[in-house]
């Protein structure tokens, strides 16, 4: 069996050490060494977009990206984007407009949108369809999602202006 | 007898409701059985048949089983017996990691003489084709025939007929999240984690197949990421996972591939009829003739609807299923609707074009023959109609000027999903003022674990979020059916309202004797109970239930019938742009018109027709099992070559959640049955041509209007 790499990194503002195979994915890592499990295994070949991360300022599909490779970086999942007691306005517009049925694309739907708004903080609705195009639902009918997005970017920018 | 009561007395029923496992799902809490990690979990997987036909004579599972960090192997199929499709299992292994159990399939041997396949339906019904069923000559079941009135009469009293074929592919589900099970013995007992839309079902197929008493398996579904219909039992895979679990004696997560998600699965049967159907002058639909096949993989059927929806007098239909060496069909998302129905709108627009009567009109004169529906139905028409803007659509077909034209079409559906007995639950108020609600349902993202919460709400006078719901989980054994057929709401919530009903009823007859009053007198409300006569009277719901000291309430309800109904009408309209150059349709707008019943949360709702929309257009525009004739191989078995609709495609949707009365009724299905039928009807009005086979692709577009440039 080959030798465990060891990697220091940082994820969701944490420094994190973890040892994985040289082989293993970064959705691999975070779900099965890590237990991060809000990112989704959807189809493990970059289609689906439900584990996309954001790896140093980037929308990244974590299932094509190694774990060795976040040596020295920065990753944010899912799990790093609400406060102890407070959603982020994303995770609030979802709710609110009910972006989400059975909620398991919702993980990779979020964290995209959040890529898009900390580069764009004012998307037109066709930006905000363009980026989101790497992931895939099968409930909710994208058109809730696109709303979704459209409210936080509001949201987020007023709050900024506040 | 209970009852809903009026709308106008509703407090939470027919409000936007978020669900309550949104916050969960939002922020990654959510545990789905691809999530579920258990204390020396090992991973399994299955070794898929790489051939699509051929008889197994040995397997070895030495080799795999020797490779260190593998604790086991068992063969899924006998040497002798055949494998039928591409995909088929094999044999499993369980191994300490996900990459590990990656090599031990690659290590085990099998040996396997190859057969001749056959995986296109034309060329399975050709004398020459390898017969794959000794009881079904020619690939084919036996034909059903339906015979109604006088075919010849109705034909003759026909002023126009109108013939032609439809043709729809095999579709696959694609849930988000793989079929899988994380299973764990303790001594006798099997715990299973499994992505079902069945806890009990799961139970007791995975307790037969163990021999073991049904209380002694325990199904878990916390979470699930969609089933669609093709998550009814353990399967194969889930068996397997129970399996390599009690030989490896440590919990084991088996999660299918997404390409053999594909494989074996499950999919819509494909779709080919060929129809001749008349009208009279004055627009009755007078002589339907159809003969009609699909399939539905190695043995599945591939039933379709048709006629559909609209009153025929004159029918025969023969429809049968063609057997090819592919995975079987499994129940999709309003099973046989969605192909009948593009297929019979199809049919009503071509017939309507002939006698030279509008579209919207023509079907107005045929609605429905059930007269609930046809009166839904004739609203729908009238609010889609307005909606989309009918009377903006071509009147010549393709009329409309320059490269992008744009056309409007539409399209009818009709469903059951009233429901039915066989679910059990329990509300209980606890001293301490908590209520919990607990049945064996299970929640597939439709939203019945808010839907409950907000019934028991109501009926106690709280808030939706004070209701702690239990749902699956076979443990507390209160059973409840598989979720299919749109049923799941018309079955779980009258037993849920009655168990409300009973419950508050126990706690009135607490409260009502230190009032000196009959318990009838009291009422819940606002955090309250109070005296119906005098409002100001009251006693908050926690001193109330503090009155219960060392008692629990638990009350059970039963099947009410009166609370929830089926048969319900759809009417969905499309706005298309073809451009005609590249020959791209894209949907502009899609209005949904469903008629829901009485809607408890219709925020969910509305989502639910969105999702109906979004599958149906994905059906009509992009989605297509291909198969190669040569290699009897699947081509697209993956998420970017097997096509789903993305935020590109979808355009602005309309879902209108009709209430038509006070009876719950399913929607999961309805809403996805009429889409692809109006959006071929669209795409006709908006470039004068015919597209008679789905998926509309670009490639048909621009064939069939280099064809009409010819002709």
């Amino acid at each position: 069996m080959p030798s465990k790499v060891h990697v220091q990194t940082t994820i969701n503002g944490e420094e994190v050490e973890f040892l994985c195979e040289p082989r293993q994915s970064l959705l691999e890592v975070l779900r099965d060494v890590l237990y991060l499990t809000g990112s989704k295994e959807g189809c493990n070949n970059g289609n689906c977009g439900a584990c996309s991360v954001i790896l140093d300022g980037r929308l990244v599909n974590s299932c094509l990206v190694l774990g060795a490779e976040i040596e020295g970086k920065s990753v944010e999942t899912v799990e790093g984007l609400a406060e102890p007691d407070k959603l982020h306005p994303i995770q609030d517009a979802f709710l609110e407009n009910a972006a989400l049925q059975c909620g398991i694309c919702t993980p990779g739907f979020i964290v995209a949108a959040k890529a898009l708004l900390d580069k764009n903080p004012n998307p037109t609705e066709h930006e905000i369809r363009y980026w989101l195009a790497g992931n895939l639902c099968r409930c909710t009918g994208y058109d809730k999602i696109v709303r979704a997005v459209q409210d936080a970017a509001q949201i987020m920018s007023s709050e900024v202006s506040a | 007898m209970a009852s809903w009561g009026e709308a106008r007395d509703s407090r939470l029923i027919g409000q936007r409701i978020p669900r309550l496992s949104g916050a969960d799902k939002v922020t990654g809490k959510a545990k789905y059985t691809f999530d579920v990690n258990q204390p020396g979990m090992l991973y399994g997987r299955i070794l898929g048949s790489p051939v699509t036909h051929a008889e197994i004579t040995a397997i070895n599972l030495s080799e795999a089983e020797a490779l260190p960090g593998v604790k086991a192997a068992i063969p899924l199929i006998e040497p002798g017996k055949r494998v039928r499709y591409q995909g088929q299992e094999i044999a499993a292994v369980a191994a300490e990691t996900d990459d590990i159990a990656k090599d031990a399939i690659r290590l085990i041997r099998f040996d396997y003489e190859e057969l001749p396949y056959v995986v296109d339906v034309e060329e399975a019904m050709t004398e020459d084709a390898p017969q794959l069923h000794e009881d079904r000559p020619g690939n084919q079941s036996k034909p059903g025939i339906d015979e109604r009135g006088d075919i010849e009469a109705g034909f003759a009293e026909a002023a126009k007929v109108v013939e032609a074929t439809y043709h729809a592919p095999v579709q696959t589900h694609v849930s988000l999240e793989t079929h899988g099970h994380v299973a764990a013995w303790d001594g006798d007992n099997l715990t299973v984690w499994a992505s079902t839309q069945a806890v009990f079902g799961t139970r007791r197929d995975l307790a037969q197949h163990f021999n073991l008493p049904e209380d002694k398996v325990r199904v878990i579904t916390e979470h699930m990421g969609g089933g669609f219909g093709s998550k009814f039992g353990p399967g194969v895979e889930g068996r397997a996972a129970a399996e390599l679990a009690r030989k490896a004696e440590a919990p084991v997560k088996l999660m299918v591939t997404r390409k053999d998600e594909h494989l074996v699965s499950g999919n819509r049967p494909s779709m080919t009829q060929h129809v001749r159907a008349g009208a009279t002058k004055d627009g009755r639909l007078i002589a339907y003739d159809l003969r009609g096949y699909g399939t539905g993989g190695i043995s599945g059927g591939a039933g379709f609807t048709g006629p559909y929806v609209y009153h025929v007098p004159n029918v025969r239909t023969e429809k049968f299923a063609v057997s090819i060496n592919a995975g079987n069909a499994r129940a999709m998302r309003a099973p046989g609707h969605p192909q009948g129905a593009f297929g019979m709108d199809s049919l009503m627009d071509e017939l309507a074009e002939q006698l030279g009567m509008d579209a919207l009109e023509f079907r107005r004169i045929n609605s429905d023959s059930q007269p609930r529906r046809n009166e839904i139905r004739q609203t729908e028409y009238t609010l889609g109609a307005r909606e989309i803007g009918w009377h903006r659509r071509n009147k010549v077909p393709g009329a409309g000027r320059g490269v992008k034209k744009r056309g409007i079409g539409m399209g009818c559906g009709q469903w059951g999903g009233g429901g039915g007995k066989g679910t059990q639950a329990r509300v209980t108020i606890h001293a301490d003022g908590t209520v919990e609600a607990v049945t064996g349902t299970q929640d597939l993202g439709t939203g019945i674990r808010t839907v409950i919460a907000i019934i028991v709400a109501e009926e106690l006078g709280l808030r939706p979020q004070d209701i702690t719901v239990k749902i699956g989980d076979s443990a507390p054994g209160l059973a409840s059916g598989g979720s299919g057929g749109s049923q799941t709401i018309g079955s779980v919530t009258p037993v849920i309202k009655t168990a409300a009903i009973a419950a508050k009823q126990k706690l009135f007859e607490h409260i009502a004797p230190q009032w000196g009053v009959e318990p009838e007198a009291l009422r819940a409300a606002s955090g309250k109970l109070y005296l119906a006569s005098d409002r100001t009277k009251t006693i908050s719901w926690k001193e109330a239930t503090g009155h219960l000291g060392m008692e629990t309430i638990s009350e059970g309800g039963y099947w009410d019938e009166e609370l929830r109904i089926g048969d319900v009408a759809g009417v969905q309209f499309a706005e298309v742009e073809v451009d005609t150059e590249t020959g791209v349709v894209k949907p502009i707008k899609i209005v949904a018109v469903q008629d829901c019943g009485m809607v408890v949360n219709r925020l969910t709702t509305e989502s639910q027709i969105n999702g109906g929309v979004i599958m149906g257009l994905s059906y009509a525009l992009l989605e297509d099992r291909v198969m190669d004739a040569q290699t009897g191989k699947m081509i697209n078995p993956n998420m970017s070559d097997y096509k789903v609709a993305g935020t590109m495609e979808i355009p602005e949707i309309k879902a209108i959640a009709l209430d038509t009365g006070r009876k719950v009724t399913g929607i999961g299905e309805p809403p996805t049955i009429p889409t692809a039928g109006a959006i071929a009807n669209a795409v006709y009005n908006a470039i004068g041509v015919r597209i008679r086979e789905l998926p509309i692709t670009p490639d048909k577009v621009l064939s069939a209007l280099a064809e009409k440039g010819k002709a």
